[in-house]
């Protein structure tokens, strides 16, 4: 319940300022991200756990929490299967 | 002309960003795979670009938008300013990836590159089975040093990705590099069929997979895949001989990826010097920038405007972009025509003529060399 995801190593998000757009950089490829998953994975350091994600987004965009969780719950999940996270 | 009437001629639009650089660094290398996607003719050591050169070059790389740069070959760690080239990468903020055979590294280099920001190395094997192996990269005790090697690049924290080429002679051990993969903890697999230019293409008739290879294989792969998942990612790559659809070469001519050759050359692919009637740049007089957006080479094949009128109307012009120029060259002589591998194209008899071979006793091996191309059992 209390995972706190962190990047793998080799999984490294950044700012690409000549498309103006988040990607996180993978072996051999790369994730274009959307809006959300930005919102999200910025929060993704190695110390915040899930729920203190969440709690953030729903005060940050004043959402209902259970939605937020449900939404934040599968990206990360997605993402971990990927292998550019762990939880 | 005056400058304030509208131009008469077609204005190209200005083509979006590469996303990766594909830094040839030498043609050198310790081993001899007889399917190597060098051209035949190999640059010497003399040839090679500077350090400074190659620093610039990652600089302006990632102005242009580059966001990764392989470092290939050759193999590249026959460079012995590799550790100031990764170094150069991270500095520019560029995701950085080693492609090499491994046989060179050792413990204290492969720290060193870590601790110089490299962000992932590709380990090519030759077969599962060490003596089939060192057979087919020509150097004794590769594979033993390769297995070494990956335990090392683990060691390190690095992640690690397995390459395993594969071919008519390695196939029926697909399961067991499936496996080698596994346990020497790669977090992905990469399983690609030789794709047939320069030496591979020479060596065709030797290296081609029988249809009932390729489908075991196909399956092994899906097995593979329902197997390791969310574990390790396996990329696959088909044969274009057996498809009925060819593969978006290098995402589209000049679309995605940049690819500097040992001496300087800039090329929208690693084969694109074997096609005639180009004069590419050399990034020792312009720059990275000027060659993308300026140069006529570049532009050339880019898009969907130079293509047959059949190709142009068809719904996956901009799924395949053509599918690829150097195959279309030298399969047919002319690199504008329909890539053979389309079942739509006049000459996909060539692909499908190609296939037979398969069944037919493999010839004698030619391993890459420097020099001329020698016959070798």
């Amino acid at each position: 319940m209390d995972a706190v995801p962190a990047f793998n190593r080799g999984f490294r998000l950044r700012h690409d300022q000549v498309r103006g757009a988040w990607v996180v950089l993978a072996p051999e490829r790369l994730f274009m991200l959307d809006d959300p998953a930005v919102e999200v994975l910025k929060l993704v350091d190695g110390a915040r756990t899930v729920p203190a994600i969440v709690d953030e987004l729903a005060a940050k965009y004043d959402a209902p929490r259970d939605v937020i969780a449900a939404d934040v719950q599968a990206m990360l999940q997605d993402l971990a299967e990927k292998g550019a996270i762990r939880l | 002309m005056n400058a304030m009437l509208p131009s008469l001629a077609p204005v190209a639009p200005v083509p979006d960003p590469p996303l990766a650089l594909l830094a040839e660094l030498t043609h050198r290398c310790p081993l001899q795979c007889p399917y190597c996607a060098n051209p035949l003719d190999l640059e010497r050591a003399a040839a090679e670009l500077d350090t400074a050169t190659w620093l610039r070059v990652l600089d302006e790389a990632a102005a242009l938008g580059v966001l990764q740069v392989h470092f290939s070959g050759g193999e590249p760690t026959a460079r012995k300013d590799l550790l100031d080239l990764v170094r150069g990468a991270a500095r520019a903020g560029l995701y950085s990836n080693l492609i090499t055979s491994g046989v060179m590294l050792d413990a204290a280099s492969l720290g060193a590159l870590a601790d110089a920001g490299l962000d992932h190395v590709q380990l090519s094997f030759q077969d599962a089975d060490a003596a089939q192996a060192d057979r087919m990269g020509g150097y004794r005790q590769g594979h033993r040093k390769k297995l070494e090697v990956a335990a090392l690049v683990r060691a390190s924290g690095l992640p690690l990705t397995a390459n395993f080429v594969v071919h008519r002679q390695n196939l029926e051990r697909l399961p067991e590099m499936l496996l080698l993969g596994e346990e020497i903890g790669a977090s992905r697999i990469e399983i690609a069929h030789v794709q047939y230019y320069g030496w591979s293409l020479l060596n065709r008739a030797a290296l081609m997979p029988t249809r009932v290879q390729l489908e075991a294989a196909n399956a092994e792969v899906d097995a593979a895949r329902l197997r390791l998942h969310g574990r390790i990612t396996i990329d696959y790559v088909v044969p274009d001989y057996y498809a009925a659809r060819p593969k978006a070469c290098m995402g589209g001519w000049a679309r995605r990826i940049i690819n500097i050759s040992p001496a300087g050359l800039a090329l929208p692919c690693h084969a694109a010097e074997s096609l005639p009637g180009f004069m590419w740049p050399n990034v020792r007089d312009v720059s990275l920038g000027e060659v993308w957006l300026t140069d006529p080479g570049f532009a050339r094949y880019r898009g969907t405007a130079w293509m047959p009128s059949a190709c142009r109307s068809c719904d996956q012009r901009e799924v395949d972009w053509g599918g690829c120029r150097c195959q279309a060259f030298a399969l047919t002589g002319d690199a504008g025509a329909t890539d053979p591998a389309c079942a739509l194209s006049p000459d996909h008899h060539l692909m499908s003529d190609a296939v037979l071979e398969a069944d037919r006793p493999p010839p004698p091996l030619v391993y890459r060399r420097i020099r001329s191309a020698a016959l070798v059992r």
